[in-house]
C-alpha cells in the first residue's frame, strides 16, 4: 500500500510501488486528466505536479511520492467552479483535440506558480517538453499568458482555486 | 640607518614596478575601417568557419537566444564571472575596427586591440598555437560576419583579479607563445591532432585540471577538469571510462556525437559534438589520434574487466532482464535492511531500469549504466546532472531525450539514488559529499548548462544493432 | 440492437409524443427503397448531403415527448470542432437554444451511415443534411401546430423550442411531435433561414467539448472504464509480415495478475487485470519472442528513383496539351516528399466487449460502418452482430492506428467472453505501424511567355494509394497476421474530382495548354494511408513553388502572377486578403529573411486558403524558423468561425513541421522512426510569433469542407519564403537545416 495525496486528497493506492504514477491516476483514481502520450518521458501529455514541479507521471513511480503533494488538472478547478488556468484556456479555445492540454495547464501551472511575471520567452521555454500535434501551440501561448493575467489579479494561491478531487 | 633603509626599498620597488610596467604595457594597435566582407575570399572564410567550428567560438560568444558571435556568456571562474565579448565586426562594441595584425596578436598573446591584456578565459593559451594562414582564416570568418551591436556586460571579477595588468605575471608564468612547431617523431595525423586538440580545440582547457591561478596544471595534463558545472573526465591514462577508448571508438564518438560503449554527448560537449560536424573526417580523426595516443595501450587488468563487462552487457533486451517484467521483484531487487540502498535500488528499478536495460541501442536507448563513464568519474556531479535535467529534445532533428527528474525526486531520494548507481556500477567505493553534491543542484548553489544532444545523432544506427521490437 | 418491433414498443410504452427513429444501416435503407418502390431512388438521390443516403429525416433529429431534441450525426468529433459546429446548424434551423440540443455521433446502433469522417466533407455532408433536416422538422412542427390551432402556418413563428401563435398560444415541440411523425423522407428543398438572422450560426460559440477536456471530464475513449474492464497489450512484430517463430508463453501465464495470452497466428497480446502490468508483460514476451522477418524496405536516399521506376497505372487527369511553337522561359523541377507519419500525439486505443454473441467496440476510427464490416469479417460474424461505437481519441489527421486498435481489442474481447478489454497501443506501436501518408515525386515542366502568361503546363505526379482503409478485413493488421489471415486488398486510386495522390494536382490557374498525369503505384513496400490534405500537401507544394519560379522568371511579383491566372473571384478574394493583411511587398527585407506566398483551393471544389509567411534563416546555422505567417480562408458559410480559424492556424502549423522536420526512416527491414526521439516535430522553440487567420465569410453559401486546405499552401509559402531568404529553390522534403546550411554563403 501506497499512500499518495493526490488534490490534497490522501489514498491508499493498491498498485504495486513502482507502477508510473500516470497508470495510478487513471487507473486507480479515476482521474482523466493527464494522459497517457508515449510513456516515455518525451511528449508531457501526462505532465502533473508534485511540490508544486512540473513531472512527467509517465515516468515517475509511485514509491518516490510518499509524503508529496501530486496535483493534476482536475486539482486546479472543476466544472462549475473552473481555476484561473482552466478559464483562461477555455476563454481561448485553447484546444484541438484537446489531448495534450492538461499537460501544458501543469507545465504552465508549475511556471506560474513560482514565476508569477513571466515573459513570452520564459513561457515558450518553459512548455518546450510538452508536445502538440494538432497545431494549438499560438493558443496554449495566449491560454497561459491570460492565465497568468488572471492569476495576478485573483492573487490565487498557490494550490489552485477550486475544489479538486 | 633605518630611513636609508626605507628609501632605498622604496626606490628599488619604484624602480621594480616602472620597469614591470614598461615591460607589461603593450601598445595599441591603430583602429582600421571594418573590411569590406565582400571583399574576402570565399575559400578562405570557409575555411575559417571550420577553424572557428574546431574553435568553438560560438559556443563561448553567442548567448542563449542571441546573435552569432555577439557575446554576453557568463563564465564563471574561481575569482568571478567574465562575460565574452562581441566578435562580430561591429566597430564600436566588437571587432571591426581591428587590423589583422591586432586580431593575431589577441590570438598570439592575449592582448586586445588597445594593448589591454585578455582574461584567460579566452583561452588564448591555447590558440596561441594556431598559424599566421589560421589566424588569417579566422580573421576574415570572423570579418564577413554579420555586425552585431552589443556590449558585452562588465565583468564581475574580485579585487584584484579586476586588474587586467596583473594578467601580465599570469602570462609569463604560463604562456609558451605559439605558433605550434610540429614533433619530428610524430605522424603527420597525430601532429595533426596535437595542433587541433592543443590549439584551436583547446581540449585541456576542460579535461586538464587548474592550479590555484587558473592555469592549466601542466603536470597532469588531461587528467580532468571541469566545464559548466560538470566535470570534464580525464582523457590520458586516468581515464575513468569502463571500457577504454581507443581511435576508432573516439572517432565514432566525435564524428557522430554517441558511441556503442561509451554513451551519447551531452552537458557541454553536446556542442562540441555539433561544431565537430563542420570538420573534415581527417582531422577528426586527428583528434581522436592524439587523444589516445595521451592514455596509451591499456593495461592488461584493464582491458579484462572491459572484456567481461562487454560479455555481460551484451545479452540485454528489452524484459530480458527479469525486474523489468515483473513488478515483485522489484521490490526483492532491493536489500532488506531497510537502508537508503533499499531505496535507491528501487528507484532504479522502477524509474530507470525501463530504458537503461531495454536494450535499445544507442544513440536513441538508454545505455546500460555499467558501460557509463559517469559512474566511475571522481565526483557524482555528471550523474547528478543527468538525472536531473535529462537530455533535452534537439530541434526538429533526431535526437536521444531522456525526461529529467528534477520535481518527482526529493533530496534524499536522489542522494539515494546515485550511492546505489555507484554501488551497482562501479567497483571503485563510494563517492563522499554525495548529499552536498546533491543539495548543491537541486539549491542550484551549482549551476550546470544544458544542451540539446545533437550532433550527428542523424547517423543511422547500424542494422545489426537495429531497435528491438516493442 | 435495435430494429422496428423494439422502436415500435418503445413508441406505446412512451405514449403520445415520442418520436421513433430509425437507424440506417445500409440494409434497412435498401429495405426501405424497395418497399417504397423505384421512383424513390431517384428523389434520394436529389438530396442534399448525405440526405442522400439517409433521407429520413429522424435518421438527423430526433425529438422526445418531453420535448428534448437529440442530433445525429454520422461523423465523429477529431478534435475539429464538429460537435459544435453541427450543434449550431441545428439549433439555428430549429430555433432553439444551443444549450438544449444533445448530439449523438458516429454510431453504427443509432446514428446514420456517412462513411468517413474525412476528407474534409463533414460540413458538406453531415452540417447540409443536418440544416435540412431541422428546417423541415421545424416546418412540420410548424404544419402540426397550424392545423392544432387552425391557424395559417405562415402566421406562427418558433422561439425556443415552442411554435407560436399570433395570440400567444403556444404548443412545445415535445407537445406537437408524434410518433413516426419525422419519419418521413426529406424534401429536395427547404426553407432555409436568412442568414442575416442567425443567432447562432456564423458565430464563434464556445466548443462544447472543451470545458470537460480542460477539468478532467472524460472525453476520450482512453477515459473509458467499464465495470470489470481488462487492460491488453499487443506484442507486434519487428517488421511487416514478420512470422511469430516462437514464444513461450508459460513463464508468463503463471504470474499472478495475468488473465490470459492471446495467440492467432502472429498476433500475440497478454491481457491483465492492471494496465502497468499488461505493458511489463507485453515487453517480457516481446523479449522472449522469436521472428521470422521478410520485410524488404527500399533504401531511404534511393526513395524518389525507386517510386518512378515501379509500375504504373498512368492516367492523364487533364489533357489539354497544345505547347506553344515559339521558345519561352522554362521552368522545370522535380520534388520529393518523403513518408510522412500521423504521429498522433495519443496513441491508438480501443475497448471491445464480446457479450451474448454480440460485439461492441469503442473506437476513434473516423469510420464506424466501415471499421465494424472489417471486424465482423474479421470475426466472422454478421455485421448486425458488431456494434462500433465512436468516441474521440487525440487527432487523428487520417486513417491511424485506430481501426487497428479496434480489430485487436474485438479480437482479445472474442477471447474472453463477458469481459470489457482495453487495448492501449504504446508510442512505438503507433509511430512503427500506423499507415503513413506516401512519399510521393512530381515532375512539372511549365512555361510563360513574353507577356508573362503560363503558355504550358506538364505535370506528372508519382504516387502509391492515399486510402488503404477498412473496407474489408483484409485492411487491419490484426486480420492479416491471423493462422487463417486475410489478404490486404489491392490498392485503388480515389477517382477525381477528389483524388489521393492526384488531389489537388490540376491547378486552379487558367492554363491554355496543360497535362496532369497520375501515375499511381499499387505496390506498397510501406504501410501507407490517407494523411491529412492526401496528395494535395505535395501537389499544392510543387504547384505553388512553381508558380513562384514562373512569377520569377517573368519578372513578375508572386502575388500579381497568380491573380493574372485566376479568373474565380472568391480564389482572388483570399489571396488579396492574404497579401493585403500581411503587407506583402516586394521592400527588402533585412538578411537572413524571405517572404513567400501561396494559394489553392482544396480539391479544387472546397474551401479556398491563401497563406503569406516571413522566415529567418540563421546564416551561421542553416536554422529556420517561420516569424509570422497571415492567411485568408473562404470556407463558404463558416459555422464556427473560431472553429474555422482553429483549423487553418493549426493545419499551418502542423504543415510548418511536416515541411521542416519530418520524414519516416526505416532499415532494410524495420521502421526506424519509432517515438519523438527518432521522429522529431515541432516544438514550442519554433512555433512563429504570429498565425493570423482572417475568414471571408460567404452568409448563404454552401459549406465547405476546410479540415485539410491550409497544409499545402502552408508549405509551399515556407518553401517560397526561404527561396527569398536564400536565392534557392528547395525542391525535397522536409527541408531540414542541414539542406539549407548546405546552400548558404559561408
Amino acid at each position: 500500500m501506497v499512500k499518495l495525496t493526490v488534490n490534497g486528497r490522501e489514498h491508499d493506492v493498491s498498485a504495486d510501488p513502482d507502477t508510473p504514477l500516470l497508470y495510478v491516476l487513471r487507473d486507480e483514481l479515476a482521474l482523466n486528466g493527464a494522459k497517457f502520450g508515449c510513456g516515455l518521458g518525451q511528449c508531457g501529455a501526462c505532465t502533473v505536479m508534485v511540490d508544486g514541479k512540473a513531472v512527467f507521471s509517465c515516468v515517475t513511480p509511485i514509491l518516490l511520492l510518499e509524503g508529496k503533494q501530486v496535483t493534476t488538472v482536475e486539482g486546479l478547478g472543476t466544472l462549475d467552479n473552473p481555476g484561473p488556468m482552466q478559464r483562461a484556456f477555455m476563454e481561448e479555445q485553447a484546444a484541438q483535440c484537446g489531448y495534450c492540454i492538461p499537460g501544458m495547464m501543469m507545465r504552465a501551472q508549475a511556471l506560474l506558480q513560482n514565476n508569477p511575471l513571466v515573459s513570452d520567452a520564459d513561457i515558450r521555454a518553459a512548455l518546450q517538453p510538452n508536445l502538440c500535434r494538432c497545431g494549438t501551440h499560438m493558443r496554449v501561448l495566449r491560454a497561459v499568458k491570460r492565465a497568468a493575467r488572471l492569476m495576478q489579479t485573483a492573487g490565487a494561491s498557490s494550490t489552485g482555486m477550486g475544489g479538486g478531487r | 640607518m633605518i630611513a636609508r633603509t626605507i628609501i632605498a626599498v622604496v626606490v628599488a620597488g619604484a624602480i621594480l614596478i616602472v620597469t614591470f610596467f614598461g615591460w607589461a604595457r603593450h601598445p595599441a594597435i591603430d583602429p582600421i575601417a571594418q573590411p569590406d566582407p565582400h571583399g574576402l575570399d570565399t575559400a578562405l572564410v570557409r575555411h575559417g568557419a571550420q577553424l572557428a567550428a574546431l574553435g568553438n567560438c560560438n559556443t563561448c560568444h553567442t548567448a542563449p537566444g542571441g546573435k552569432s558571435f555577439a557575446g554576453g556568456v557568463s563564465v564563471a571562474t574561481p575569482f568571478g564571472t567574465i562575460y565574452s565579448t562581441n566578435i562580430t565586426p561591429d566597430p564600436e562594441t566588437g571587432i571591426g575596427n581591428w587590423s589583422e595584425a591586432a586580431f593575431r596578436r589577441s590570438m598570439r598573446e592575449g592582448l586586445d586591440r588597445a594593448g589591454r591584456y585578455l582574461y584567460p578565459a579566452f583561452p588564448y593559451d591555447h590558440f596561441t598555437l594556431l598559424t599566421d594562414e589560421d589566424d588569417h582564416a579566422l580573421y576574415a570568418y570572423l570579418m564577413s560576419r554579420e555586425p552585431v551591436r552589443a556590449a558585452a556586460p562588465r565583468n564581475e571579477l574580485r579585487f584584484p583579479f579586476n586588474l587586467r595588468i596583473a594578467l601580465a605575471g599570469w602570462k609569463l608564468l604560463f604562456l609558451r607563445k605559439g605558433p605550434f612547431e610540429p614533433v619530428a617523431s610524430g605522424s603527420e595525423a597525430w601532429n595533426r591532432g596535437v595542433y587541433l586538440v592543443e590549439g584551436l580545440a583547446h581540449c585541456g582547457a576542460c579535461h586538464t585540471p587548474r592550479n590555484r591561478l587558473g592555469a592549466e596544471n601542466k603536470n597532469d595534463r588531461f587528467g580532468g577538469g571541469e566545464a559548466e558545472g560538470w566535470t570534464a573526465y580525464a582523457l590520458n591514462q586516468t581515464s575513468p571510462a569502463p571500457v577504454p577508448w581507443d581511435v576508432d571508438a573516439l572517432y565514432a564518438y566525435l564524428r557522430n556525437g554517441w558511441q556503442r560503449v561509451h554513451g551519447v554527448a551531452r552537458g557541454p560537449m553536446a556542442p562540441v559534438i555539433d561544431n565537430l560536424g563542420v570538420a573534415s573526417d581527417a582531422d577528426v580523426r586527428a583528434i581522436a589520434i592524439y587523444i589516445a595516443s595521451m592514455s596509451g595501450p591499456p593495461t592488461p587488468e584493464r582491458r579484462r574487466k572491459a572484456g567481461e563487462l562487454l560479455a555481460r552487457t551484451g545479452v540485454q533486451g528489452p524484459g530480458s532482464n527479469p525486474v523489468s517484467g515483473d513488478s515483485t521483484t522489484t521490490a526483492q531487487a532491493a536489500k532488506g535492511d531497510g537502508s537508503g540502498a533499499d531505496m535507491g535500488g528501487m528507484i532504479y528499478q522502477s524509474a530507470c531500469a525501463v530504458c537503461h536495460e531495454s536494450g535499445r541501442p544507442l544513440p536513441f536507448g538508454g545505455m546500460d549504466l555499467a558501460l557509463s563513464t559517469a559512474m566511475q568519474g571522481p565526483n557524482p556531479i555528471n550523474a547528478i546532472n543527468v538525472v536531473l535535467a535529462g537530455l533535452p529534445a534537439a530541434e526538429g532533428e533526431r535526437s536521444p531525450i531522456m525526461p529529467g527528474f528534477t520535481g518527482a525526486l526529493s533530496e534524499a531520494q536522489l542522494t539515494d539514488l546515485i550511492v546505489y548507481l555507484r554501488a551497482r556500477f562501479s567497483d571503485k567505493g563510494p563517492w563522499t559529499d554525495v548529499a552536498k553534491h546533491v543539495r548543491d543542484a537541486m539549491t542550484g548553489n551549482r549551476r550546470f548548462a544544458t544542451y540539446a544532444t545533437r550532433g550527428n545523432a542523424s547517423a543511422p544506427a547500424d542494422s545489426s544493432q537495429r531497435e528491438k521490437p516493442w | 440492437m435495435k430494429n422496428v418491433v423494439v422502436l415500435s414498443r418503445r413508441s406505446v410504452l412512451a405514449g403520445t409524443g415520442a418520436l421513433v427513429f430509425s437507424f440506417c444501416s445500409q440494409s434497412r435503407l435498401v429495405a426501405q427503397e424497395a418497399a417504397q418502390g423505384g421512383q424513390q431512388s431517384g428523389a434520394a438521390r436529389a438530396l442534399p448531403g448525405s440526405l442522400k443516403t439517409s433521407p429520413f429525416l429522424d435518421s438527423w433529429i430526433r425529438i422526445d415527448a418531453n420535448g428534448s431534441i437529440s442530433v445525429l450525426t454520422g461523423k465523429a468529433e477529431l478534435g475539429q470542432g464538429i460537435k459544435t459546429a453541427l450543434l449550431q446548424v441545428a439549433a439555428e434551423e430549429l430555433d432553439v437554444a444551443l444549450s438544449s440540443l444533445t448530439i449523438i455521433t458516429a454510431d453504427t446502433a443509432r446514428a446514420a451511415n456517412e462513411g468517413y469522417t474525412s476528407g474534409s466533407h463533414s460540413m458538406q455532408d453531415s452540417g447540409t443534411a443536418i440544416r435540412h433536416a431541422a428546417a423541415q422538422v421545424r416546418a412540420l412542427l410548424i404544419a402540426q401546430a397550424a392545423s392544432r390551432f387552425a391557424l395559417p402556418g405562415d402566421s406562427l413563428r418558433t422561439e425556443n423550442g415552442s411554435v407560436v401563435a399570433p395570440d400567444g398560444r403556444r404548443l412545445s415541440y415535445g407537445d406537437l411531435v408524434a410518433p413516426e411523425m419525422l419519419h418521413v423522407r426529406a424534401q429536395p428543398e427547404s426553407v432555409l433561414k436568412d442568414p442575416r438572422a442567425f443567432k447562432v450560426m456564423g458565430k464563434p460559440v464556445a466548443r462544447v467539448d472543451i470545458p470537460a477536456k480542460v477539468t478532467g471530464g472524460a472525453a476520450y475513449v482512453q477515459d473509458l472504464r467499464l465495470p470489470g474492464m481488462v487492460h491488453a497489450r499487443v506484442v507486434r512484430p519487428p517488421s511487416y509480415g514478420a512470422r511469430l517463430a516462437a514464444v513461450d508463453t508459460a513463464a508468463v501465464e503463471r504470474v499472478p495478475g495475468v488473465i490470459k495470452i492471446v495467440r492467432d497466428g502472429d498476433f500475440l497480446a497478454v491481457v491483465s487485470e492492471r494496465e502497468f502490468q499488461a505493458v511489463k508483460t507485453m515487453r517480457t514476451l516481446a523479449a522472449a519472442a522469436r521472428w521470422e522477418e521478410n520485410a524488404h524496405l527500399p533504401k531511404q536516399d534511393d526513395l524518389p528513383s525507386l517510386l518512378m521506376k515501379l509500375p504504373a497505372q498512368d492516367t492523364a487527369i487533364l489533357d489539354q496539351r497544345q505547347p506553344p511553337a515559339a521558345a519561352q522561359k522554362t521552368v522545370e523541377a522535380t520534388y520529393t516528399r518523403p513518408y510522412q507519419a500521423h504521429a498522433s500525439i495519443g496513441p491508438s486505443c480501443a475497448v471491445a466487449q464480446f457479450e451474448n454473441g454480440a460485439m461492441t467496440v469503442w473506437s476513434h476510427t473516423q469510420g464506424v460502418y466501415p471499421d465494424r464490416q472489417a471486424i465482423a469479417e474479421m470475426l466472422r460474424m454478421s455485421i448486425e452482430q458488431v456494434r462500433c461505437i465512436h468516441m474521440e481519441g487525440s487527432g487523428c489527421y487520417g486513417h491511424n492506428g485506430a481501426d487497428d486498435a479496434a480489430a485487436d481489442a474485438a479480437l482479445i474481447a472474442r477471447a474472453l467472453p463477458g469481459r470489457p478489454v482495453r487495448v492501449q497501443w504504446m508510442r512505438e506501436q503507433e509511430h512503427g505501424w500506423e499507415p503513413y501518408g506516401p512519399a510521393m515525386v512530381t515532375k512539372v515542366s511549365a512555361a510563360v511567355d513574353a507577356s508573362g502568361r503560363i503558355v504550358d503546363w506538364d505535370y506528372a505526379v508519382w504516387s502509391n494509394t492515399h486510402s488503404m482503409r477498412p473496407g474489408g478485413a483484409g485492411s487491419l493488421i490484426a486480420a492479416q497476421s491471423l493462422s487463417q489471415p486475410f489478404a490486404q486488398p489491392g490498392p485503388k486510386p480515389i477517382p477525381q474530382p477528389e483524388g489521393g495522390g492526384d488531389r489537388n494536382a490540376i491547378p486552379l490557374y487558367k492554363l491554355a495548354s496543360a497535362r496532369v498525369m497520375h501515375h499511381f503505384l499499387p505496390a506498397m513496400s510501406v504501410r501507407v494511408s490517407a494523411l491529412r490534405s492526401l496528395g494535395a500537401y505535395m501537389n499544392v507544394f510543387s504547384i505553388e513553388s512553381v508558380m513562384d519560379e514562373l512569377a520569377q522568371a517573368s519578372g513578375a511579383d508572386p502575388v500579381e502572377f497568380r491573380l493574372e491566372h485566376l479568373d474565380d473571384e472568391r480564389a482572388r478574394a483570399v489571396i488579396t486578403t492574404a497579401a493585403v493583411r500581411f503587407g506583402w511587398s516586394s521592400s527588402p527585407l533585412p538578411g537572413g529573411r524571405g517572404r513567400g506566398f501561396a494559394f489553392a483551393r482544396y480539391k479544387n471544389l472546397a474551401a479556398y486558403c491563401a497563406v503569406a509567411m516571413e522566415v529567418e534563416v540563421a546564416r551561421d546555422t542553416g536554422r529556420t524558423r517561420v516569424l509570422r505567417a497571415v492567411a485568408a480562408v473562404d470556407a463558404g458559410q463558416a459555422v464556427n468561425p473560431d472553429g474555422l480559424i482553429n483549423q487553418i492556424e493549426g493545419g499551418i502549423i502542423q504543415s510548418i513541421s511536416w515541411t521542416l522536420y519530418e520524414r519516416v526512416t526505416f532499415d532494410d527491414t524495420r521502421i526506424t522512426s519509432i517515438d519523438w526521439s527518432t521522429y522529431p516535430i515541432l516544438r514550442f522553440n519554433a512555433v512563429p510569433d504570429s498565425v493570423a487567420v482572417h475568414v471571408l465569410h460567404r452568409p448563404g453559401q454552401p459549406f465547405l469542407g476546410s479540415g485539410e486546405v491550409a497544409q499545402g499552401p502552408a508549405a509551399a509559402a515556407l518553401a517560397n519564403a526561404l527561396a527569398s531568404a536564400t536565392g534557392h529553390r528547395f525542391r525535397d522534403l522536409p527541408l531540414t537545416r542541414e539542406r539549407i546550411k548546405a546552400v548558404l554563403p559561408v
